[in-house]
């Protein structure tokens, strides 16, 4: 056992702690404390200590604890410990001892993230939120299970808060607990970042410009702008921490990031009181006093000084908003100058051999080059220099020690920094050199890939000294994200050996074939959180299978008599192609009737009636039609008061239906569905709108088939997909179903029905008027709650046939 | 007889040619054939009718189309008076009747039933039967008749039949190429090149956009309202966004493409 030196004995002694691995750390945890925290400060960390100590949960605790809490207290303060040692308590008292490890470990990477109290306050509630309602319990008294993902959620949490806000992770975690809460497996995976839909929701909750809600501004900015049309292709930032993907393109598309978030200059390292050294950092004077000497727009100097040759362009053409604030590139620009970059690149870089250049030559060859097309781009839009001066880092000029570690990309950041900007802070002879050589190549205007290469090569062997080839490199502020990685700009004279063979494609299998589309993903409702479950009901569709289509002409001359009537309401509904319309002040013919009243009202001395012309209207009729059907196990029971089921009657009447359409001429589709849990709802296809209503559609009709349940929400919105596709002024959908959405899947019955109704909302905004047949006597409980007005309960269901094409008839009158 | 002086254009409008236009239009004014001017909008069609008057020294009467033009409104029609009913020539009457250009801008817009009374003026006939009044109008032998007409927006509903196409010789315009526009722009607002030629690259940035959420990119016009309000002091990047963006869109996305355009064309 080590021994506790003099000075620290009595410190050791307030511990009062046994553990021989504790005694070993102490003396170093204790004076990293002492230059820390006040008397109080020690005082609490001792007994607190101490009590965690004597918990029996052997050293661990104690051990993190005395290692980390300094560190922490210095970032939030030493009064946050009675909070998080209540936490802890709260843990220690319910069965999640085992969590209060992780929860320590995590607490330095957290106070990191959130470090104001409030925060760090907010982030507890979480965390014992959490616990309360993922621990489980028997018989509802005593809380007996552990948390399952308590302990993993700390793991992950330093993860989360890089991409999540509090509040962002609070919708997360909630989200986690609320659907996993008695799936211990699931929960795990949920909040390990391992499941579909854990990293689903994450996503969405990320804080930053995300790539799906922008991309189409970003395709129209590279239409606009740019007149190219490529495919934008998101990599994953997040799992993905130590490789950093950067941005590149291939014959496939560009490939950027998924999310962007704001990037913030930072501010200057130093401020110097020497004028001409701010007025060289210009972009980086947001802080700095000196900004009233017209130095806001310190980069934009060199054009609002430029004489304005009348043009009356005032010289500062920012926004007086911008003031104080430190300045911001938006996620959305950086997205932009990624593009920007990329498309110059395009546009004006040509592939040279690589073979013959060493690897710190290519890498000067590619800074320069990069350097160029960037040059060009600006030329093109000179606001872009804004973009990229701000996200250009700038390495201090003496920050890489040449005697320690190797400078070559520090010396590349520096000469790329300074042929972007014209007031860079570097007084290096050859930096300061070879940005003249560029510009001066660059004004002759013809300076290609290769002429970069050449001064690259000259650079690297004006700049070359012995340090180069030490292995550790100096990396800080040399990485310039918004460029890509230039794999176009080499060519290769022979494939070398020590390179993978990233170009050669595998032969697809002749075999492999397509079976059947792939399954459409819909959100679903979730009326709890207010929010939609991303992509949480899979769709399959098809085709529905064929049966005898004798069947349904069958029961069509079973209703002849039926059919006799509907048609002489349909012959009324037929549209008539113009109406008159009179009395109009303007119109395309003289009304004589009016004309001549009015002529003799004027001819009598009394005011006459303008109103004497008339024109036409056409009134054609322009509705599309969907007929939804419920194909779920119910429909099998036998109708009350007949011998048929509710499967044959609503066959018999979707065919009354059907045919009633075909008369009127209206375009209509139908199709049925059912599910089989999130993972499984049918969707299947008995007429599409191109179809006629000929046999193969009648055979379909006549083989339906009832089975599974019911998850109407994710039905009406693939139907709504076709519907909506269709030209139509008017767009009807007919939902027949005979009970409430459910499935086996859902054990709260107010989910579905919640889910359905917003599925109804959706298709308001769409311009879909979603109308249903409900033949559940008992419907009124629910069905008001998601079709508002636009329902039809019908009782009796032996009258449906009779019923439905009437329904229709006056619901498109 | 209506005073012909009014329907001259006195004063040279200013209009920069795109191509052989204006000879091409001398030689059909000539044979007095009619002339369809096609193109989008805000490209100089009226313009370069204006200025064919103006050199040609024709009165021009120009008379914008819409959907409740009436034949009659074309052609003339009887009054109601203190005394009975007075006839009143409409546009294309009196255009024929005192020999000037009869300029019909947006044709497609009127309704198709109307275009067809311009049938008997526009072939070997040159007649205007003005049936209501019982009169057969022989045209002036200056009379000549010129439609112009934007093939960008229109629907199925609305072109223009076959047999209305054919009775007419045709220029189609687009907006000019970028060096031209940056001279007519200067022309027409007295603004140096070089700005010029950046309200250019916003329009040119805007056309591209054209069918991907914009029905038309930026025109010439709108181009010289903006150079126009930069004249008179606004903020460049004000008087784009003002002139140029907002008139044409109400979609955030394209305006939010189409702002960030100018911010990167005025640094």
């Amino acid at each position: 056992m080590k021994t506790i030196p003099e000075d620290l004995q009595v410190y050791w002694e307030q511990l009062a702690c046994g553990f021989p691995r504790v005694a070993e750390v102490f003396p170093d945890c204790m004076r990293e404390a002492l230059t820390i925290l006040s008397n109080e400060g020690i005082a609490a960390y001792l007994e607190y200590a101490s009590f965690l100590g004597k918990m029996g949960r052997g050293a661990e605790p104690i051990l993190i604890f005395l290692e980390e809490w300094p560190r922490v207290a210095k970032i939030l303060g030493e009064d946050a410990l009675p909070a998080i040692a209540e936490c802890i308590r709260r843990l220690y008292k319910s069965p999640n001892g085992k969590a209060i490890v992780p929860f320590l470990q995590s607490l330095p990477s957290v106070a990191r993230r959130l470090p104001t109290k409030p925060q760090m306050q907010e982030y507890l509630t979480l965390v014992l939120d959490f616990m309360e309602s993922t621990t489980g319990s028997i018989h509802g008294i005593h809380q007996t299970f552990a948390s399952p993902a308590l302990p993993v959620l700390f793991k992950q949490i330093n993860v989360l808060l890089g991409q999540l806000s509090l509040a962002g992770l609070k919708k997360w975690v909630d989200y986690g607990a609320r659907f996993y809460s008695d799936h211990p497996e699931r929960q795990i995976d949920y909040f390990s970042l391992q499941s579909a839909d854990s990293r689903a929701v994450l996503q969405r909750e990320r804080h930053g410009t995300l790539l799906m809600d922008n991309e189409r501004k970003l395709d129209m900015y590279l239409r606009g702008l740019w007149q190219i049309d490529e495919q934008l292709i998101p990599y994953s930032t997040l799992y993905d921490e130590l490789r950093k993907p950067v941005p590149y393109y291939d014959k496939l598309g560009i490939r950027v990031p998924d999310v962007y978030s704001d990037f913030v200059v930072p501010s200057p390292s130093g401020i110097t009181s020497d004028l001409a050294a701010v007025v060289s950092q210009p972009s980086r004077m947001a802080s700095s006093s000196i900004r009233g000497a017209g130095g806001r727009n310190g980069e934009f100097a060199e054009y609002a000084l430029r004489p304005s040759s009348g043009s009356g362009l005032p010289a500062g053409t920012r926004t007086a908003s911008e003031g104080d604030e430190p300045q911001r590139v938006a996620g959305i620009d950086r997205y932009r100058a990624v593009l920007a970059h990329i498309v110059a690149h395009r546009r004006w870089s040509t592939p040279i051999f690589a073979d013959n250049f060493s690897p710190f030559q290519r890498m000067a060859v590619e800074f320069l080059e990069d350097s160029r097309v960037e040059y060009l781009a600006m030329q093109e839009y000179p606001g872009l220099r804004r973009i990229f001066t701000g996200l250009h880092p700038v390495p201090e000029e003496n920050a890489c020690d040449p005697e320690k570690e190797s400078g070559v990309r520090h010396r590349l950041a520096m000469l790329s920094r300074a042929l972007l900007d014209p007031h860079h802070p570097y007084k290096n002879e050859h930096i300061v050199e070879f940005t003249r050589r560029f510009h001066e190549l660059m004004q002759q205007g013809n300076a290609g890939t290769q002429q970069m290469a050449e001064l690259a090569i000259s650079f690297v062997a004006k700049t070359r000294v012995q340090s180069d080839q030490l292995a550790r490199t100096h990396f800080k502020d040399t990485e310039i994200d918004y460029r890509d990685d230039n794999r176009h700009l080499w060519k290769f004279y022979e494939q070398s050996d020590d390179e993978e063979a990233f170009e050669e494609h595998r032969p697809r299998a002749a075999d492999e074939e397509i079976r059947g589309l792939p399954p459409r993903h819909y959100h679903e409702w979730d009326y709890n959180s207010q929010s939609y479950r991303p992509d949480w009901v899979s769709v399959y569709e098809g085709l529905h299978p064929s049966g005898n289509a004798a069947d349904i002409d069958r029961l069509l001359a079973k209703h002849a008599a039926l059919a006799k009537r509907l048609k002489k309401l349909l012959d009324l509904l037929k549209p008539q192609d113009k109406v008159r319309i009179r009395y109009q002040e303007e119109g395309s013919e003289l009304d004589l009737d009016v004309a001549l009243r009015s002529l003799i009202d004027y001819k009598g001395g009394s005011a006459p009636d303008p109103r004497i012309n008339m024109s036409h209207r056409n009134d054609g009729r322009s509705i599309a039609v969907m007929v939804l059907l419920d194909l779920s196990e119910s429909l099998n029971e036998k109708a009350a008061g007949s011998e048929q089921t509710i499967l044959e009657l609503s066959q018999e009447a979707v065919s009354l239906l059907a045919w009633a359409v075909q008369q009127l001429g209206d375009p209509f589709a139908i199709a049925g569905f059912h599910s089989n849990t999130r993972h499984d709802v049918r969707y299947m296809h008995i007429k599409g709108y191109s179809e006629k209503w000929d046999d193969e559609v009648k055979g379909r009709l006549a083989a339906m088939e009832a089975s599974y349940s019911t998850r109407m929400g994710a039905a009406m919105r693939h139907a709504a997909h076709y519907l909506d596709k269709q030209q139509a002024d008017k767009k009807l959908m007919l939902i027949l179903t005979d009970g409430e959405p459910a499935d086996i899947d859902s054990k709260d019955g107010r989910i579905l029905i919640e889910d359905a109704r917003q599925a109804v909302k959706e298709l308001d905004t769409q311009g879909i008027y979603a109308y249903c047949i409900n033949l559940d006597p008992k419907a009124d409980d629910y069905v008001k709650d998601i079709f508002g007005k636009q329902y039809t309960i019908i009782d009796k269901v032996a009258q449906l046939p009779e019923k439905l094409p009437a329904l229709f008839i006056s619901l498109t009158k | 007889m209506s005073n012909i002086d009014q329907y001259k254009v006195h004063q040279e409008p200013f209009y920069q040619a795109q191509g052989k236009e204006v000879a091409l239009y001398e030689a059909a004014y000539a044979a007095r054939l009619p002339v369809m001017v096609k193109g989008p909008t805000g490209c100089g069609k009226s313009r370069f009718v204006e200025y064919m008057a103006w050199k040609l020294n024709k009165p021009l009467i120009t008379v914008a189309c819409n959907e409740d033009m009436t034949a009659s409104d074309l052609v003339g029609r009887y009054l109601l008076d203190a005394n009975g009913t007075r006839w009143l020539d409409g546009p294309l009457t009196t255009a024929a009747r005192i020999g000037a250009i009869c300029y019909l801008d947006e044709i497609v817009e009127a309704r198709q039933d109307t275009t067809v009374v311009i049938h008997p003026l526009t072939d070997h006939r040159r007649t205007l039967p003005l049936d209501k009044k019982g009169e057969l109008l022989s045209a002036h032998p200056d009379f000549q008749l010129v439609i112009s007409y934007n093939p960008g927006y229109q629907s199925l509903l609305k072109d223009l039949k076959q047999s209305t196409k054919q009775r007419f010789t045709a220029f189609d315009f687009d907006y000019p190429t970028a060096k031209l526009e940056t001279e007519i722009l200067a022309k027409e607002t007295g603004m140096d090149a070089e700005l010029c030629a950046r309200l250019v690259k916003i329009g040119i940035a805007a056309r591209n956009l054209k069918g991907h959420g914009l029905d038309e990119g930026i025109s010439t016009r709108l181009l010289v309202y903006a150079a126009t309000l930069i004249r008179g002091g606004v903020d460049a990047k004000d008087a784009c966004r003002m002139a140029l963006v907002r008139p044409i869109t109400d979609d955030a996305d394209i305006r939010n493409t189409l702002d960030h355009a100018i911010d990167a064309v005025f640094a």
